[in-house]
């Protein structure tokens, strides 16, 4: 018995001096939670790509990350072996991260928890995302001039408000410069599932669309629209040069933009749990290259619109805003507050597609 | 012209729903002679994947999707050896056996596939027409403008009848499942006859799984099988253990498949969680249905199917 006491003494010591030494080296030690695998070429590899980033340009920073996380409860587990570990900040990249990162925070006051794309915060809890919807917007202009069908397909994963937002900055996009564009959505009910994406992708194709637009996770959806011959808008990465024939242009995140804020904010001791909204103004998120087809004509009305909302002087969600059953929802002279883009679970006006009841 | 172009998605729709539903239909044929000879392989879906899995990796290393499919082929046919050892041989027992290798079959492939999720085939099969058939109206575009597969799937359902219920093979095999003693007395070897169709129904799984990674969707990707090892299982029933009205079942399975996504687009209002949800859903209501239809007409399942056989008791 007092061997067993012995060797559980010795255990907690090793343990604990493990701690110390972490904190006395003064190296942050940050691990991300990845959602997919982290070449999935798009959202997650997006946040790996952050992570090197910030690797590269902070010296005093270690990282490391787990891919493919489980949503919900089983990841608490993972992030507190990161924490027994020494990690002392963690990113979590998928909202469905965030109930656990809330819980693991609560116990341990000292390690600091960003979330992407949440909305729940603690003391040592902050939240990022980016106003994506700028570059759905203008993505969805390019869209709109593109299209000879009028028919545009939009791949998506879940009825969430990210992704309902993204689906209307995206068509009022389209409709702003052509009235007739109708976006057609599929719900895959997955961030990742490369077969569902491309499978939505074939359907849309099949009726007739000629650009497939997504909001999933793979670049699936674009190899099938390049099978088929038509276009496609890009996302979370630049994949231009891997199809550059058939992508017109790509909303990109670049997620190392916040990483290295929030390290130098951590290392600095002026970091808070403010939530955090950047857009094009703030570099982190942006327009991907044009398609070789996209004319010059094009290119200069959306560079323009880009330097407005840059500017400040155009607002995406600015009113008259209807939705898709002719309800007016935001008044001619209003634009829509930051809550309620942050809530949105109604579709505007030009898409075709299903809101599910809550 | 809104009619035309109504017949024109319905046609390119009902062809994707044939490819898909060839994914299913091999590996129905298979599990039915499975089960004919008496031996219940609940493994399907670890079969699949495993096909799934080899299919893509060799069809992308050597950028032929024939030699990948055969890979795929030989990859389910192997690991249904595991199921024959186990379940023949040592008589253990099949829902034991057959649920360990779907979960083997998971595992292997999650914790092998790592590097190859995401990586995209550059290579596929080659499409092409089967003369005079190809015209017939909407008919001939639907089932006449598929790959090789899909051609070997409809001359195989074909063959695989004419052996199940016109030949001597077949006559044993079907003995051997109904009554393994009296098969055995009059000279058939039992051990021989069940290694032999487990053996098929692993080769026909894994031509599923390939087809699916190398025809359907050129991706690699954790779990791509997705329960089709367990609809083809569904199916077996639905068919009443005959490859003719297999075909029925695997395409109506492949038409659910492509309808979910067409409802979506043309702008349902039904939930679309309810609507990935169907192929599940209309797996219950099949066996169902074809549960009292067996009844009702007094067919009955392989008598001898999970019983295994020993040639030592008396």
């Amino acid at each position: 018995m007092k061997k067993v006491f012995s060797y559980l003494l010795v255990a907690v010591v090793l343990l604990f001096g493990s701690y110390a030494s972490n904190a006395a080296d003064g190296k942050i030690k940050a691990a991300f939670l990845l959602v997919g695998p982290h070449n999935d070429g798009g959202w997650s590899q997006s946040h790996n790509d952050g992570r090197l980033y910030l690797q590269k340009h902070v010296p005093y920073v270690e990282t490391a990350y787990s891919e493919t996380v489980p949503e919900g409860a089983p990841c608490e587990k993972i992030i507190r072996d990161y924490i027994h570990k020494g990690y002392n900040v963690i990113f979590g990249t998928s909202f469905g991260f965030m109930d656990s990162m809330y819980n693991v925070a609560k116990d341990y006051p000292n390690v600091i928890f960003e979330h992407c794309s949440g909305y729940k915060t603690r003391k040592n809890m902050g939240t990022y995302f980016g106003r994506m919807y700028q570059a759905d917007y203008l993505s969805g202009l390019v869209a709109g001039m593109m299209t000879k069908s009028n028919y545009i397909g939009f791949v998506a994963p879940f009825p969430i408000p990210e992704v309902i937002r993204e689906i209307n900055s995206f068509t009022i996009g389209a409709r702003e410069v052509n009235p007739k564009v109708e976006v057609h959505v599929i719900w895959t009910n997955s961030w990742f599932n490369p077969v569902k994406e491309r499978s939505a992708a074939n359907t849309f194709i099949a009726n007739k669309a000629d650009i497939i637009a997504s909001g999933c996770d793979s670049p699936a959806s674009i190899e099938g629209a390049k099978k088929a011959g038509v276009y496609a808008i890009g996302y979370d990465r630049d994949n231009h040069d891997k199809f550059p024939k058939t992508i017109l242009t790509s909303r990109i995140w670049h997620w190392g933009v916040f990483y290295t804020k929030a390290i130098e904010e951590i290392k600095n001791k002026t970091w808070k749990p403010t939530p955090y909204w950047g857009g094009l103004k703030d570099g982190i998120i942006s327009l991907g290259k044009f398609g070789n087809t996209v004319p010059k004509k094009v290119k200069d009305y959306v560079l323009k619109r880009q330097q407005e909302i840059i500017d400040g002087k155009f607002k995406v969600f600015a009113g008259p805003i209807y939705d898709n059953k002719g309800k007016l929802r935001v008044k001619k002279g209003d634009e829509l507050s930051d809550q309620d883009k942050l809530s949105m679970q109604w579709f505007v006006k030009g898409v075709v597609g299903t809101v599910p009841n809550k | 012209m809104k009619d035309v172009h109504h017949a024109a998605i319905l046609v390119i729709l009902l062809s994707n729903a044939v490819k898909a539903g060839t994914i299913l239909l091999y590996p129905t044929i298979g599990e039915i002679f499975a089960e004919r000879a008496g031996v219940l392989n609940l493994g399907v879906e670890g079969m699949m994947i495993i096909g799934a899995f080899f299919g893509f990796i060799v069809a992308h290393v050597s950028h032929n999707p024939y030699l990948g499919f055969l890979a795929g082929v030989l990859a389910g046919g192997l690991v249904s050896l595991i199921h024959a050892f186990i379940s023949i041989t040592l008589r253990g027992n099949q829902i034991v056996s057959g649920l360990a290798l779907t979960i083997f079959g998971a595992g292997f492939t999650t914790f092998y596939g790592q590097k190859w999720i995401n990586m995209n085939l550059d290579t596929a099969f080659h499409t092409f027409n089967i003369p005079i058939l190809s015209k017939i109206p909407i008919i001939g575009a639907i089932l006449f403008n598929q790959d090789i597969i899909v051609y070997i799937s409809y001359i195989l359902t074909f063959v695989m009848w004419f052996v199940l219920f016109k030949t001597s093979v077949g006559i044993n095999l079907r003995a051997v499942g109904e009554n393994a003693k009296a098969s055995n007395a009059m000279g058939i070897s039992v051990y021989k006859v069940r290694y032999l169709w487990t053996f098929f129904g692993g080769i026909m799984a894994g031509a599923g799984g390939a087809y699916l990674t190398i025809g359907y969707a050129p991706f690699w990707l954790d779990g791509i099988t997705a329960g089709r090892g367990w609809i083809a299982i569904a199916l077996v029933i639905f068919a009443m253990w005959d490859p003719i009205k297999a075909i029925f079942g695997a395409y109506l399975f492949g038409s659910i498949n492509a309808l979910q996504f067409q409802l979506q687009a043309a702008g349902t209002t039904i939930p679309s969680a309810i609507l990935n949800m169907l192929p599940y859903l209309v797996t219950f209501i099949v066996i169902v249905i074809s549960s009292i239809i067996v009844k009702a007409r007094h067919i009955q399942p392989p008598k001898e199917l999970g019983i295994p056989y020993s040639r030592e008791e008396k």
